[in-house]
This record gives structure tokens, C-alpha cells and sequence, in this order.
């Protein structure tokens, strides 16, 4: 009897441990941000602020064009994720559900290229959105201009699509029963209006957690926009804290408030659509 | 007949490849066509701003001799390999022990789920700009957790204990550690799930059936939960080699590869040699170096998991 009391208050106690060491670093980052300067430097730290010093959040919006970061951190985001899905799932249905010479030898070639790490292409990549013909003030050959460096184009579509995205709804897809498509298929419609009205609307859940998975990666995306924009204008959220990091010091205060700033949305995110990441690893982790 | 089923085929081929051909198009553009280029380039001299100059295998050869004299590259490499051997094991180690935990069957799991995951969904950024708060030799917060500790330690022992406060960031001897320690913390719970996901998948009825054969839980777990995840464990193990060969983002923002190259890393070479000095052909010679590494250590991985594959039914 007393063993039923004591082993699960234990188990608590080692994962409550655990939980409080993950929530420990967010609740210092909060508490800095809503701190006077001289409460910073305070030794031994205090948790609590004394006056809660909400200034700083404006001041950190201020010291960099945020509003701008924001929006193009936004529209950077939504672009991606929309033509993920788009592009994924259309790739995804001719594999899971046609039949077409090729398609093992193309579905190894797709899923292949998540053996290429990104550093491996980066240079390529950048030189052929620099050089890319008519766009940005280049000529026809690509001459004269900046290309789609710092532009929307450049940062979203080297990322328009991914075999994770298309190994992942192949999986689903191939799951969903075929009766209603074969009777659709009798009633005349053709595989576009299979896939758009009766694939898709049953895949939400499936289009769901790609879509959230896609948009975090975007939004928390650093080593593409830091090279594909030198534009103000252009830059993103992630790169934006950067400017509290001078050479001689940092403003702990305002970098813990706009990094509070930064993680809020896709905290949001998560917690919204939480059943969506879990149900993702599943998918994607079990099945290989 | 034969023909209406051919013309049917035809057709139901040419509608397969319309819907290939915007991922196909983007696949090619941004991945292989740049892979060519990018093994192009690597026998290269290329800044961007020249055309690219044919040298033969000069880049190799420069790398090569790096590694003979133990210069910049070798320390990437080697940082590299100290971060990957730093953050897998333990951090494996840790989320199927808390896995095993959240699966025990107690109330709240979601809760401690949720909890665990946040640093995931956290961009690197953000996270490494915390850390670095927290690591601050001054003020930071894991200095004060040591004095308390010491404190504590002197309390118990009656006698003056002391462990004095560390450079973390800034000393070369600890700043990689200090980098390893952030990234298992961040990558917790993104494995932890993938074990729960695992767990969940071995059927109750073995357990049940090992307890009335008087199983203790350590054989239990030895001889039903370890081989059971071992595809699991292989998933993991390869997307983590994968993910520690590409460390960048908390290296450049917590340190920029100092003190003293003690934590520059292969991308973070990459990234220096192509952007910085504008030495292209040579980034893209380390490029496919990494490509390599990641290429081989894949493939030992997975021949290493596979066999002896357990199924019981």
C-alpha cells in the first residue's frame, strides 16, 4: 500500500524537477525584461522586479524597425507554409495515389535530397538568386543588378517545397480509404477535383501539423535570411535581436524583452495547435 | 478495350506529372542543379564578384594540409566531433529516461509533454541569447546557482567549501561544453516525444506477460522496451548525427567560434569562408566534405541499428 504512494510522488517529483529546469530559463528571460537597469546588475539576482518596467518592451521595439521585422517575418512565414502545402500535397497525391513510369525512381530522388545539407547548396543558391534574370534591376543574363537578394521571392523560394512535406502527406494520404475516390472516379470527376474536394478536405488534420511545422521552421529560420538580406528593410525578427549585442556591451534588458516579443508567436502556436506537433512526429518518425 | 486503357494510362500519367512538376521544378532549381554547381565550384577559385577560376583539386589540397598542420578546419572538425559526442549520448540518454518516466502512467503527462517541448519550438536564437544571459561570468544566473551551491556544500560539510564562479562563454577550455549543455536542454523534448511515440507502440500485453513470468523492471525493460525501440533509437540517432554535424546558429550568436577557434564549427568555416572572405570554391570544397562525413556516418548508423531487428507477437 505505501508503495503505491511513494513511487508515483517520486516520479513526480524527478519529472517535476526536469520541468522546472525547462521553464527556469523562460521565467529569467521574462523577469529580465521587466527590470530597471540597475536591478540587472544586482547581485545576489532578484526574481521579482521591484516597479515592473514595462518601458522597456517599447524602447526595445524602438531600437531596431521591429513593426517592419515583424511583417516580414510574417509574410516570410505564410509564404512558405502556404506553398509547402500546396506544392507537398500535389507532389504527395501523384505518389501516393497515381500510377506513372518513374515514380519510385522520382519518390527515392525526392526523399533523397534530405541527404543534402543546406550548406552544401547555400553558395549556389545564392549566387542564383543574386543572378536571377530580369528581376531586381539584372538584365537577361543576370547582370547589373541585385536579383532577389532582399526580397520576399528570394528568402521563400528555396523553401517553397520539402521532401519531409511530401514524405509526410504521401503517409496520410495512403491511409485514406479509396471507396470514396473510386465512386467520385465513376461519377466522372477527374483526379484534379479528386485531389482538391475529396483528398484534401479529409487531410486536414494531416495539412495542419505540416503547415504548423513549416511555419515555426520559418519563423525561427536564421542562417537563410541572414544571408539572402543586408536590407534593413528586408531583415527578419531573428536577425533583429542582433542589434542589441554591440561590441562593447548588451542591453540585457531590452534583449530579453524582444526576444519575449519574438518567441510569443509561435509559443501561441504550439500551444494552440499542440496535438499537431506530437501527431507529427508520429507520422513522420514511425512509419519510416 | 486494351486501347481505352492505354489512352487512360496515358492520361492518368500526364496528370501525375503536372502535379510533380511545381515541386520538381523548385527541387531542381534549388537543390540539384546547385549540387552540381556547388561540386563545380569546389575545384574552384570563385569571390562572387570574379568568374569562377578552374585550380584542380587545390581547394582538397589546402584542406588536406589544414588537417596536417591542425589548422582552423581541423578545430572545426574536432569542435564538431566534441559537440556531436558532448550532446547525443546524454541527451538520448536523458529523454528516454524521461520518457520512460511520462509513460509510467501517471496523471498529467500532457502537462509535463507541453513543458518539455517549449524549447523546441523556441527558435536557437532566442534561446542562445537567454543562455548567454545566464552564463554571464558577472551576473548571470548559473554563477549565483554555484555560489548557492557552495553555500549549501559548506552548510553540510562545516567547513568553508568553495567554487568559484566560471567564465563559461569566454574561457576556451569550457565555452564548448557550456554550448553542448544549452543544445541538450533545447533538444529534449523533440526526442523525448519520439520515445513516447515509440513506447506507445509496444503492445501492453508483453509486459503483463513478463510480470506473471516474474520479470523484474530492469529485465523488462532489457528484454521487451529496449529492443522493441530500437527503430526508434535508429530514427534518432541518424536525425541527431545529422543535426550535430550541422551546428551553426548558437555558435555564431554565443561566441562567433571564439575564444581562440575553440568553438568554430565545420558551417561555421563554411559560412566564413564563403561570406565573410569570399572564398566560395573553398567553402564548397568543406561543403562536400561535410556531405561526406554526414553521407558515411548515415550509413553506419543505420547498418549498425539494423541488424537484429525484434519483432515479437
Amino acid at each position: 500500500m505505501r508503495r503505491r504512494i511513494i513511487r508515483p510522488t517520486l516520479l513526480h517529483l524527478l519529472l517535476a524537477l526536469g520541468a522546472a529546469s525547462m521553464i527556469l530559463p523562460f521565467l529569467w528571460m521574462v523577469s529580465t525584461s521587466l527590470k530597471p537597469e540597475a536591478e540587472i546588475f544586482r547581485y545576489p539576482p532578484v526574481w521579482m522586479p521591484r516597479a515592473w518596467r514595462w518601458s522597456n518592451y517599447s524602447e526595445a521595439m524602438q531600437a531596431a524597425p521591429f513593426g517592419r521585422y515583424f511583417l516580414n517575418t510574417l509574410i516570410y512565414a505564410t509564404v512558405v507554409t502556404v506553398s509547402n502545402l500546396l506544392f507537398c500535397s500535389m507532389a504527395a497525391y501523384a505518389f501516393a495515389r497515381l500510377r506513372f513510369p518513374g515514380r519510385n525512381a522520382l519518390f527515392i530522388l525526392v526523399l533523397g535530397t534530405m541527404m543534402v545539407p543546406g550548406q552544401v547548396t547555400m553558395v549556389p543558391v545564392f549566387i542564383l538568386l543574386k543572378r536571377w534574370p530580369l528581376m531586381g534591376g539584372n538584365d537577361l543574363l543576370g547582370l547589373g543588378g541585385h536579383g532577389l537578394l532582399n526580397s520576399y521571392m528570394g528568402l521563400a523560394l528555396p523553401a517553397a517545397v520539402g521532401a519531409f512535406g511530401i514524405f509526410l502527406l504521401r503517409q496520410f494520404f495512403m491511409t485514406l480509404p479509396r471507396e470514396l475516390e473510386d465512386a467520385a472516379r465513376i461519377d466522372g470527376c477527374s483526379e484534379a477535383g479528386i485531389y482538391w474536394r475529396i483528398i484534401l478536405p479529409l487531410s486536414k488534420p494531416a495539412l495542419a501539423t505540416l503547415g504548423i511545422f513549416t511555419f515555426t521552421a520559418a519563423w525561427n529560420e536564421f542562417l537563410w535570411p541572414l544571408l539572402i538580406t543586408s536590407q534593413d528593410s528586408m531583415r527578419t525578427l531573428q536577425l533583429g535581436l542582433q542589434v542589441f549585442q554591440t561590441q562593447y556591451a548588451t542591453r540585457w534588458d531590452l534583449l530579453m524583452a524582444g526576444t519575449v516579443v519574438v518567441t510569443i508567436p509561435v509559443l501561441i502556436l504550439f500551444l494552440l495547435g499542440q496535438r499537431y506537433f506530437t501527431r507529427g512526429i508520429a507520422l513522420s518518425g514511425m512509419k519510416g | 478495350m486494351a486501347r481505352a486503357e492505354g489512352t487512360a494510362a496515358r492520361r492518368e500519367a500526364r496528370t501525375a506529372y503536372l502535379f510533380l512538376s511545381p515541386g520538381l521544378a523548385l527541387f531542381l532549381a534549388f537543390v540539384f542543379i546547385p549540387v552540381v554547381a556547388a561540386f563545380y565550384l569546389s575545384f574552384c577559385r570563385y569571390d562572387i564578384i570574379h568568374s569562377p577560376d578552374w585550380i584542380g583539386l587545390k581547394n582538397y589540397a589546402r584542406i588536406g594540409q589544414d588537417l596536417a598542420n591542425r589548422g582552423v578546419f581541423f578545430l572545426s572538425l574536432r569542435n564538431t566531433a566534441q559537440y556531436a559526442i558532448g550532446t547525443i549520448p546524454v541527451g538520448m540518454t536523458l529523454a528516454l529516461a524521461l520518457a520512460l518516466l511520462v509513460n509510467a502512467g501517471l496523471r498529467g503527462i500532457s502537462l509535463y509533454r507541453t513543458t518539455y517541448y517549449l524549447p523546441v519550438v523556441t527558435s536557437l536564437v532566442a534561446v542562445s541569447m537567454v543562455w548567454m544571459w545566464l552564463y554571464d561570468p558577472g551576473y548571470g544566473l548559473l554563477n549565483y546557482g554555484l555560489e548557492l551551491i557552495s553555500r549549501a556544500a559548506s552548510a553540510v560539510a562545516g567547513r568553508e567549501v568553495v567554487i568559484p564562479p566560471q567564465t563559461w562563454l569566454g574561457d576556451p577550455g569550457q565555452a564548448m561544453a557550456a554550448i553542448v549543455a544549452m543544445s541538450i536542454w533545447k533538444g529534449l523534448g523533440y526526442n523525448m516525444v519520439i520515445y513516447l511515440a515509440g513506447l506507445q507502440g509496444i503492445p501492453n500485453h508483453l509486459y503483463e506477460a513478463a510480470i506473471i513470468d516474474g520479470a523484474t523492471p530492469w529485465q523488462r525493460f532489457w528484454a521487451i522496451t529496449w529492443p522493441l525501440l530500437k527503430p526508434t533509437t535508429a530514427f534518432i540517432l541518424v536525425v541527431s548525427v545529422i543535426g550535430a554535424s550541422q551546428v551553426f546558429a548558437q555558435v555564431y550568436v554565443m561566441t562567433n567560434g571564439g575564444p581562440n577557434n575553440a568553438t568554430t564549427t565545420i558551417v561555421h568555416q563554411i559560412f566564413q569562408n564563403a561570406f565573410s572572405f569570399m572564398k566560395m570554391g573553398y567553402a564548397s570544397a568543406m561543403a562536400f566534405v561535410l556531405f561526406g562525413i554526414i553521407f558515411v556516418l548515415s550509413l553506419v548508423n543505420l547498418r549498425l541499428l539494423r541488424g537484429g531487428d525484434v519483432e515479437y507477437v
